[in-house]
Order: structure tokens, then C-alpha cells, then sequence
């Protein structure tokens, strides 16, 4: 991953400065016009942060079962990066709602699921961050339930708002405008995967950190 | 020892101490009470409670006691180290989970048998033309909402900051038992008790009470060991 590190940051940064290009060239939104081209960004950064929080809960099932602290580092960077991508689909979700609903926030199955899941991974780095010594192996936990949890916030919300039943502007994408999607999708799949190696990276340094002051201690 | 028989004396030691001190049963109990005013202040309008107020309510009522309750029944354990003392014995670590998971469930069910009839009359809410509908409701709620909230009580009594952390776990973990219990107690206050949509809520919270006790039982073990 070192070798390849440089070589995706370079492909990476080369399809950011790209994406514009092809959203500016894919075809307007009949009915939302410019509005509609926020969707180039939130869409991908919803599917990184639903990806992370799968990596985490994925990492703390392998922390729980084995112990090994690879997995839990791995799971903590990953927490991280959810609420990261999370707060940019949460803040660029509004500004097209504003637009296309007319209102900054409807408890629509997907917001609110999503809301939810954002909520468990705040709470999962609430507790790694004050929860003392400890505290990976609780969080672990967290990360399992937040994982196990999602199909039934989706399932329950999703029920709740169809017995009130609500008119909403479902967008259908074109292929002309399913391209530049895919594109950005991969974009920011291919940063968090960078930002994913970093962090864990930084997190190995930290703990080798801490082992050399133990053993000077001693 | 056989696993049943473990979590057995486990809620009975606790319904035992709960008995001889009824700290827990009456807090709860009062703090359930006090919720159901100060949201009647907020929901009733003219002397007219809104729609659908009732089950939120009732629901909220639970969830906010239950997680008094939970932190109660751990806080009791912390104070002179017996969580250790059971996690010493040499038993079926789940069986202790189970018992835990029983004893905070009784007293959680006592508390509703007290706050489902005040709901009732307070918010002139049909809440008794379905009783074994509303009942398994209410029970499977509990269930799955005291399942994940032992565990999470438990696993929190040796971290720091716990009394805030535990709700701030719990809350968003259990949205969906909040949101399938209100609308399940919902359906049923309608003027034509929906029963078709009542015990698709209450299949659910079945549903959501086997995973997670599943899970719950499973990741006891490892989390509780130092």
C-alpha cells in the first residue's frame, strides 16, 4: 500500500480536478435546473460514509473475535471518515432540499435513516473520546449494533412515511447524467480510501509512539 | 449449574434487593410521572390532547425511565465491586446478561402496568379496547429496548462519563422500537383500531428483539472480559 500510495493520490487528485468538467458538461435537470448538480457530490459522499460504516463494523467484529489491534485501529479510522462524509451529505442534502422541497429537512426513510446512522457513529467517537481506558472494546460493540441497526431504521422509517404517504420529487437519472455520477462515486471512493490508509497510518505511528515512551519508562 | 437456573438467581438477588429497598421501582416510577406532565404541557391544547400524542407519550415516558432505571441497576453493582464478584463466578458469562436483562425488565413492566392507565386518563386515550395487542406490544418493546440497553448499562460501568454515554448510545440504536412502538400503540388509538398495521409493528419489534438479543448474548462475553 506505501508503493501504491502516491500513484492513487495522483489518480485521485486527477479525477477531482476532472469531475467539474463533467458536470458542468452533463445535461441539465428539467425540472430543478442547476440545483440538481449538488447531486454529483452528495451522492458519492453517501455511499463512502455507508461504505465506512461497514468497514467499522466489519473491523469491530474482527477486533471482538481475535483482539488484534490492527482491526481496531482500522475501525476507528473508519468511524471517523463516516462522520466526516456523513456531515458533508448532511450539509449538502439541505441546500438541495431547500431548492427542490422547498423545506431544509423532510423525514423522509432515507434522511432520517441516514441521520440515525450518522447519530450511532457520533456517539461511537463520543465514546472512544471520553468513555477512559477501555473504551476500543465498548466502541466495538457500538460499531456492531450501528452495522446490525441500519436495515431496521431504513425498514421502520421507510413503513412510517409510507402509511403517510408523501408527494416528493423523485429524481430519474439519464445515462448522460448516470456517467458523471458513477465518476464522482469512484472519486470519492478512491480519497476515502486514501484518507482510510493515512489515518490508520497515523494511528500505527501513535501506538508505536506510546510503546518506545513505555519501554524508556521502565 | 444450568444456564436458566444462573440467570434466575440473578434476577432474583436483584428483585430481592429491589424488594427490600424499592429505590429503583419508586424513582422510576416518579420520574415516568413527571415526564407524562411536563409532555402534557406541551401536547394539550384547550383541554384537547393532539393527535397521536398519547403514544408518543407513552412511549417516550418508557424510554426516558428506562434508561434511569438501566444506569440505576449498574450504579448499584459499581458501588462495591460486585459486577466483578459476579464476573468472577464461575458460570456462564450470557446466563449472568440474561438475569440482568429479566430483573430490569420486570421492573420496567411494573412501571408501565402505573403509566399505561395515567396516559389513559390523562389523555382520554382508548388505550384498553385492544389489551393483548397493546400488552405484546409493550412487552416486546421492552424487551428489545432493555436488551441493548443492559448490555450497554453493563459495559459502561467501568468507563468514564457513563451517565450521559448511555443514553447517547442508546437512543439512536433503538429508534426503531421507538418509532414501531409508537406506531403500533398508534394504531391502535385510532378510531377503527387498525390490527392489520399493529401487528406489523409488533412482528417487527420480534424481529428486532431476536437479532439484537442474539447479538447481545454474543458480544457479552468478550466485552466484559478484562
Amino acid at each position: 500500500m506505501k508503493k501504491a500510495f502516491p500513484f492513487l493520490l495522483v489518480i485521485v487528485a486527477a479525477m477531482f480536478a476532472y469531475a467539474p468538467v463533467l458536470i458542468v458538461g452533463a445535461p441539465y435537470e428539467s425540472e430543478m435546473g442547476l440545483i440538481q448538480k449538488i447531486f454529483y457530490f452528495h451522492v458519492p459522499s453517501w455511499v463512502v460514509m455507508f461504505t465506512s460504516g461497514t468497514v467499522c463494523g466489519v473491523a469491530s467484529i474482527r477486533y471482538l473475535m481475535t483482539g488484534r489491534k490492527e482491526a481496531d485501529r482500522l475501525a476507528q479510522a473508519a468511524a471517523e471518515l463516516t462522520l466526516l462524509f456523513g456531515l458533508i451529505g448532511l450539509m449538502t442534502g439541505p441546500l438541495w432540499a431547500r431548492k427542490a422541497w422547498g423545506v431544509w429537512w423532510q423525514w423522509d426513510a432515507k434522511l432520517t435513516s441516514a441521520l440515525v446512522m450518522w447519530l450511532i457513529f457520533a456517539a461511537y467517537i463520543l465514546l472512544r473520546r471520553f468513555g477512559g481506558p477501555g473504551a476500543e472494546k465498548l466502541a466495538a460493540v457500538v460499531g456492531i449494533f450501528g452495522m446490525a441497526n441500519w436495515p431496521f431504521v431504513y425498514w421502520s422509517v421507510n413503513i412510517w412515511r409510507t402509511v403517510h404517504p408523501l408527494t416528493t420529487v423523485v429524481p430519474t437519472l439519464p445515462g448522460s447524467m448516470l456517467g458523471p455520477l458513477l465518476f464522482c462515486i469512484a472519486a470519492f471512493l478512491g480519497l476515502y480510501l486514501l484518507m482510510l490508509v493515512a489515518r490508520l497510518h497515523l494511528e500505527r505511528r501513535r501506538a508505536d509512539l506510546e510503546a518506545l515512551f513505555l519501554a524508556v519508562e521502565d | 449449574m444450568s444456564f436458566l437456573q444462573t440467570a434466575w438467581l440473578v434476577t432474583r438477588k436483584d428483585l430481592l434487593i429491589e424488594a427490600r429497598s424499592r429505590e429503583i421501582l419508586y424513582t422510576t416510577l416518579f420520574f415516568a410521572v413527571s415526564c407524562v406532565l411536563v409532555f402534557a404541557f406541551g401536547f394539550v391544547r384547550e383541554g384537547r390532547p393532539l393527535a397521536d400524542a398519547a403514544a408518543g407519550i407513552l412511549w417516550i415516558a418508557i424510554a426516558f425511565s428506562g434508561t434511569l432505571a438501566l444506569g440505576r441497576a449498574f450504579e448499584r453493582e459499581r458501588q462495591s465491586e460486585t459486577l466483578r464478584a459476579l464476573l468472577l463466578a464461575p458460570v456462564d458469562r450470557p446466563a449472568l446478561y440474561v438475569g440482568k436483562l429479566l430483573g430490569v425488565c420486570l421492573v420496567l413492566l411494573a412501571v408501565e402496568a402505573a403509566v399505561v392507565p395515567l396516559v389513559a386518563v390523562m389523555f382520554q386515550a382508548p388505550l384498553f379496547g385492544h389489551p393483548l395487542m397493546l400488552v405484546g406490544l409493550l412487552a416486546a418493546g421492552t424487551v428489545g429496548f432493555a436488551a441493548v440497553g443492559t448490555l450497554f448499562a453493563a459495559m459502561l460501568v467501568r468507563a468514564r462519563s457513563r451517565d450521559v454515554l448511555l443514553p447517547i448510545l442508546l437512543y439512536p440504536i433503538t429508534v426503531p422500537v421507538i418509532i414501531a412502538g409508537v406506531r403500533g400503540t398508534a394504531a391502535l388509538l385510532e378510531v377503527e383500531a387498525d390490527l392489520q398495521v399493529a401487528r406489523m409493528w409488533l412482528s417487527m419489534l420480534v424481529f428486532f428483539d431476536v437479532v439484537f438479543l442474539t447479538l447481545a448474548l454474543w458480544t457479552f462475553e468478550p466485552v466484559m472480559t478484562e
